[in-house]
């Protein structure tokens, strides 16, 4: 096995992380899903711990959101979220060195209320030693048709800044370099054109629709990721090599969720997302919910996910040669994989005596447990074994829990 | 092999948007003669039920998108819908 030599030292951050575009749309999540059109969202506060462990990763840290009203038609949020992250998984292993980084994530947003609209905006950022990342965002909501329909749509607009840590060869400190993209710093900007419908179908089901198209452009590839290309007799059999990515991506997603409330108080969930873009990458996503109250203090969640993709036009786990294509990755969140999720929650609800402004309480806990199956992702580490391109396919198992509090008030 | 991922057309934004805007016109116009609710406000007890809402705990479902959205291809669409239950 060949490594450049740059490659030989460099840091290898972003295995674990979520492109800053979509962060944004978790956190707009997060933010803006509460926001119904002719009400404002509840006064509320929560703060969780979120544990990530699989494929030689952990991943853990905060997230505190609030929500509170100004007056009868402002709804304000505020959100804090942290990864802590250190990571030794297969790809730091094959072209760098393990790491330990913090992400830190701040944001803002509010919601006004005007009649049956309800009009949203915020700000969001992003922090990491070497990726920052801005966002805004905007979305109208409307009832209609006796408050039976709501019709949402958004639109955001992002830029980041990437940079590339490295370790110094001669101090052996860790110096955060600037990337230079076509002869300017590298940069990413995003857009994003979103619509929302939820439909009330009978007196117990509920129907929703997302449609929602983002494009990127700028330097979207991981800068620490390496594709390999055959070099028979060479090491392993391969060399590593930098990815070359396109400066461009469009996509396109829709998703469908029907949601029924069952006659002994319980609500099930079916859900399906469909998923494709110029990269070729083509996705169906289906997950089954079912909600279980008992008593008056627990309700008990039940969750099955399955998610499968083609790979990226441009995606090869082994090249044949050398500057092979014009556009070349190993991502292998780019590869053709299936993954199967299996999750279970608990919520507590309790009522905090001596705290008049405090209406009510839970404490929740939920674990899922996570199994990814790569179809054409081998665990290049082995190749000494069974010769490039013959290594056993890569399968990650990972389990995550979250144990968080919220108060209502 | 050469491959040339399509390119985010500007005109395809412009049709979206198009389209986006003709929804909302067709939307308000039918709002002038809008069909009588065939569930009654009455009827949407249940959509009151926490259980019913697409995203009960947003931090949280917030968080186990962050997890799969690290780890696949796919993004979007993935953000829970208003309720429009009126059951205030």
């Amino acid at each position: 096995m060949q490594l450049t030599g740059e490659a030989r030292c460099a840091h290898t951050r972003r295995q674990a992380r979520l492109s800053p575009f979509t962060r944004t749309l978790l956190t707009l999540g997060a933010i803006t899903a509460p926001a119904l059109a002719g009400v404002l969202p509840e006064d509320r506060a929560d703060v969780l711990w979120h544990t990530y462990n699989g494929g030689d990763i952990t991943i853990e840290g905060p997230s505190v959101l609030v929500r509170k009203k100004v007056g009868d038609n402002l709804s304000l949020s505020a959100n804090y979220y942290e990864d802590m992250i250190s990571s030794a998984s297969i790809d730091v292993k094959l072209s760098a060195s393990p790491y330990h980084e913090t992400r830190r994530q701040e944001s803002l947003g509010a919601d006004y209320l005007h009649g049956k609209s309800t009009y949203s905006a915020g700000f969001i950022t992003s922090k990491e030693p070497d990726y920052k990342a801005n966002t805004t965002y905007f979305a109208v909501s409307q009832d209609m048709f006796g408050d039976l329909t709501t019709l949402t749509l958004g639109y955001r607009r992002g830029w980041d800044r990437i940079y590339e840590d490295r370790k110094d060869s001669q101090t052996q400190q860790i110096v955060t370099d600037t990337i230079f993209y076509n002869g300017r710093p590298a940069t990413a900007d995003h857009r994003g054109y979103s619509l929302s419908l939820s439909q009330i179908l009978t007196r117990n089901a509920i129907l929703g629709f997302n449609y929602e198209l983002l494009t990127d452009q700028g330097y979207l590839a991981n800068p620490y990721r390496k594709i390999r290309y055959l070099s028979p007799g060479q090491g392993a059999g391969f060399t590593l090599a930098d990815q070359v990515y396109p400066n461009t991506r469009t996509s396109y997603a829709a998703s469908a969720q029907l949601k029924y409330y069952l006659p002994y108080r319980a609500a099930l969930t079916g859900q399906y997302r469909y998923f494709h873009d110029t990269w070729g990458i083509l996705a169906h996503t289906v997950e089954l919910d079912y909600t279980h109250p008992v008593g008056k203090h627990w309700i008990f969640d039940g969750t099955l996910r399955y998610y499968r993709q083609g790979a990226a036009d441009f995606y090869s786990d082994l090249f044949p040669r050398a500057n092979y294509q014009n556009f070349m990755a190993r991502d292998r969140e780019l590869a053709a994989f299936h993954s199967y999720t299996v999750g279970a929650g608990a919520s507590y609800q309790f009522q905090v005596s001596g705290v008049p402004w405090i209406s009510k309480s839970s404490a929740n806990v939920r674990v899922d447990h996570l199994l990814v199956d790569y179809s054409d992702f081998r665990n290049a580490l082995l190749a000494g074994t069974y010769g490039a391109g013959n290594e056993p396919l890569y399968k990650l198992n990972a389990n995550i829990f979250q144990v968080f509090v919220s108060i209502w008030f | 092999m050469r491959v040339s991922p399509g390119l985010p057309s500007a005109s395809l934004t412009v049709k979206l948007m198009r389209a986006l805007t003709a929804a909302l016109l067709l939307a308000a116009l039918a709002g002038c003669a809008a069909p009588t609710p065939w569930v009654k406000p009455f009827e949407r007890e249940h959509f009151a039920d926490p259980i019913m809402s697409f995203n009960r705990d947003p931090v949280s479902s917030t968080y186990l998108q962050h997890v799969f959205e690290t780890r696949e291809g796919a993004r979007g669409a993935t953000g829970s819908v208003g309720g429009g239950c009126g059951c205030n």
